[in-house]
C-alpha cells in the first residue's frame, strides 16, 4: 500500500517538476567530457604496458624510493595532524578565548593558500638562512631540500582536514556523557580516554585518512622545498612530470594508475570509517 | 554555555600546556609562512613591490588567471546548478554512483590531472595527430589550461549546492508549479533565491582553486612566458630564477585573493548561522 502509494507520488512529482532529462543530461555530458573520459585516456594508456609493464614500473629503483619518501613524509605529516588538529578542534569548540572566531577561520588557510605560495614560504622561513631554518640549522638539522622539509610542507596542506573533521562531532557530543562519567567517579582524564576518545575516533580516523590521501598527491607546495634529489627527496607525482617531460608518456601514465589505486583504496577507507560513524551516531 | 559546566572545564594547567603547543603550532604552520610572504614581498620597500608587479610578463598572468577562472567558473556553476537539480530533486537509480564521481576530482592528485588532458590531447595523445593535421592546439595553450582547471575545481559547486537542496526538498517548486509558474520561472523564483548564499560559497572556493592552481596547469601550459604563464606558474619561475622580491610580490596577490575568500567565506558562515537562529 505504501510502496503503490510512494511511486504515485513520485510519478507525480516527476510530472509536476521539470528538467530532470535536461539536467541529467547536462550533469552527464560533462562530466563524461571532463572526468570520465580523460580517466579511461589514462587507464588505457597504462593498460598498454601490460601487466607485467606496471609491475616492472613498480618495481624500478628510482620509483620505489619515490613512494617510500611519499608514503613516509604523508605518514609522519599526517600523524603530526591527527595530534596537534585534535587539540585545536579541542580548543575551538570547548574553550572561549578572544580570536575564537579569527582562529577558526584562519584554520582554513591551506585550503586556499596556493600551494606553490605555500611552497615558496615554508622554503624561504626553514632554508639554511631563513628565520627557523637558521635555528634548526644551529642544532644541525637541515629542513629544506631535506626529507623533513617535505613533512612540513604536508604538514601545512593538510592541516584543516583533521580539525574539520574532528570539529563538527565533538560539537555534537552530548555534555551530559561527560558530566555522568564524572558523577559516578571518573577522573577527568578517564572521561577522555574512556568516554570522548571512543565517540572520537571515527573522525579522528577520517581526518588522518584524508590528511595522508591529500597529501600522498600533493605536488606544489612539495617540489619547492624537497630538494628534488632522485632516490632521496623525489615525490611520486614529480617522478611523473619528470617522466612526461621525456616522453615517456606510459610511463607516467602507469604510475599515475598505481597511485591512483592507492586513493580509491583510501577512498574506500574513508567510506567505510563515515559508515562506521554514521551506524554509531546514527538512529 | 558548555564551557561553564564545571565537570567539562579542563584544567588551568592543561589548559596551559595544550594551549601553548596550539599557539606553537598554529605559529609555526600558518603565521609564519603567512609573515614571511608579505616580509619577503615588502623586503625592498613598496616601490621595488610594486615595480615587480608592474611587469609585462606579470601583467600577462594576471590575464591570463583571470581569463581561465571567469571561463572555468561559470561553466562550474552552470553544471553544478544541473547536477544538484537532478540529483536533489529527483529519485533515480545509480544517484550514488554519479555523487561519488562528481568527487573524483578532489581525490586525484593535481599532477594527475593535468596528465590525462596531455595523454589526451598531447601530441602523443589520442586525439595528438588529428588536432595537429588540423592545426588545433589544446596543450601548451589556454584550451588545455581551462580544461585542467574546470577538472580540478569541477565538485566545488555541486558539492555545495546539493545537501542544501535536499535539505529544502521539492515542496515550494512543486506549489509554484500548481500555481502555474513554468519551470525555469519555478528554477529562477524559487529555487535560486534559496540557494543563493550556498551558491555563492561554492563560487567563492571553486575561484579561489581556479586562480590558485598550480599543478594540473604546470602539466598542461609548457610555462611559455608572457603567454601561457598563470599566476601561481609565474611565480615558480621568478623564484627559480631568485628573483626573490618579484615572485613574493606576485605570490602576495594570491595570498590576498585567499585572505579575502576566507573572509568572504566566514562572513557567508556567519551569516548562515544567525539565519538559522532567528
Amino acid at each position: 500500500m505504501t510502496l503503490a502509494l510512494d511511486s504515485v507520488r513520485r510519478g507525480q512529482r516527476a510530472k509536476v517538476l521539470p528538467g530532470f532529462r535536461l539536467t541529467l543530461g547536462i550533469t552527464l555530458a560533462w562530466l563524461s567530457a571532463i572526468v570520465l573520459v580523460p580517466m579511461f585516456a589514462l587507464v588505457s594508456r597504462a593498460a598498454g604496458v601490460g601487466f607485467d609493464g606496471m609491475i616492472a614500473s613498480a618495481t624500478d629503483a628510482r620509483v620505489l624510493a619515490s613512494f617510500r619518501i611519499t608514503f613516509g613524509a604523508s605518514l609522519i605529516a599526517a600523524t603530526i595532524n591527527l595530534v596537534f588538529g585534535t587539540m585545536l578542534a579541542w580548543a575551538l569548540v570547548r574553550w572561549r578565548f578572544p580570536g575564537r572566531r579569527l582562529l577558526d577561520g584562519f584554520v582554513d588557510l591551506p585550503f586556499a593558500l596556493p600551494t606553490a605560495v605555500a611552497g615558496i614560504a615554508l622554503t624561504t622561513l626553514w632554508a639554511k638562512r631563513g628565520m627557523l631554518g637558521q635555528i634548526a640549522d644551529g642544532y644541525g638539522l637541515q629542513i629544506a631540500f631535506a626529507p623533513p622539509g617535505i613533512a612540513i610542507a604536508l604538514v601545512f596542506i593538510g592541516l584543516p582536514f583533521v580539525v574539520r573533521t574532528v570539529q563538527p562531532v565533538l560539537e555534537e557530543l552530548e555534555p551530559e556523557i561527560e558530566e555522568a562519567a564524572a558523577t559516578l567517579g571518573a577522573s577527568r582524564l578517564q572521561t577522555i580516554a574512556r568516554v570522548v576518545l571512543p565517540e572520537l575516533l571515527p573522525a579522528l580516523l577520517t581526518g588522518f585518512a584524508l590528511a595522508f590521501a591529500r597529501a600522498v598527491g600533493e605536488y606544489g607546495s612539495v617540489i619547492f622545498i624537497a630538494g628534488n634529489r632522485p632516490g632521496q627527496t623525489e615525490i611520486v607525482p614529480l617522478l611523473i612530470v619528470t617522466k612526461l617531460e621525456q616522453y615517456d608518456y606510459a610511463g607516467a601514465a602507469a604510475l599515475a594508475v598505481l597511485m591512483l589505486l592507492v586513493s580509491f583504496v583510501m577512498l574506500l577507507a574513508i567510506n567505510l570509517l563515515q559508515r562506521w560513524a554514521k551506524k554509531r551516531h546514527g538512529n | 554555555m558548555r564551557a561553564e559546566r564545571p565537570s567539562l572545564i579542563d584544567p588551568w594547567p592543561v589548559r596551559i600546556v595544550v594551549g601553548a603547543l596550539i599557539v606553537g603550532f598554529v605559529g609555526l604552520f600558518l603565521a609564519l609562512p603567512l609573515y614571511t610572504l608579505f616580509a619577503q614581498a615588502f623586503a625592498k620597500g613598496v616601490d621595488a613591490y610594486l615595480r615587480a608587479i608592474d611587469e609585462p610578463a606579470a601583467w600577462a598572468a594576471i590575464k591570463l588567471t583571470l581569463t581561465v577562472a571567469a571561463i572555468a567558473v561559470p561553466l562550474n556553476v552552470v553544471f553544478g546548478l544541473a547536477a544538484s537539480w537532478c540529483i536533489a530533486k529527483f529519485e533515480f537509480r545509480g544517484k550514488q554512483l554519479l555523487t561519488t564521481l562528481i568527487d573524483l576530482p578532489f581525490s586525484v592528485s593535481p599532477v594527475i590531472s593535468g596528465l590525462i588532458f596531455v595523454l589526451l590531447f598531447g601530441l602523443q595523445g589520442w586525439l595528438g595527430p588529428w588536432l595537429r593535421s588540423h592545426d588545433v592546439q589544446i596543450i601548451f595553450a589556454l584550451p588545455g589550461i581551462v580544461l585542467a582547471t574546470v577538472f580540478v575545481t569541477f565538485p566545488f559547486v555541486a558539492r555545495e549546492l546539493i545537501p542544501i537542496m535536499e535539505a529544502q526538498g521539492t515542496q515550494e517548486e512543486e506549489a509554484a508549479r500548481l500555481l502555474g509558474a513554468s519551470g525555469w520561472q519555478t528554477f529562477r523564483r524559487v529555487t535560486l533565491p534559496n540557494v543563493k548564499w550556498g551558491l555563492l560559497y561554492g563560487v567563492l572556493l571553486c575561484n579561489a582553486r581556479a586562480m590558485g592552481e598550480f599543478g594540473a596547469v604546470s602539466v598542461v601550459s609548457g610555462h611559455v612566458r608572457g603567454r601561457t604563464n598563470t599566476m601561481p606558474l609565474h611565480v615558480e619561475i621568478l623564484y627559480n630564477e631568485y628573483n626573490l622580491t618579484a615572485a613574493f610580490a606576485v605570490a602576495s596577490l594570491l595570498a590576498l585573493l585567499a585572505l579575502a575568500t576566507l573572509a568572504a567565506k566566514a562572513a557567508l558562515e556567519w551569516r548562515g548561522r544567525t539565519e538559522i537562529a532567528s
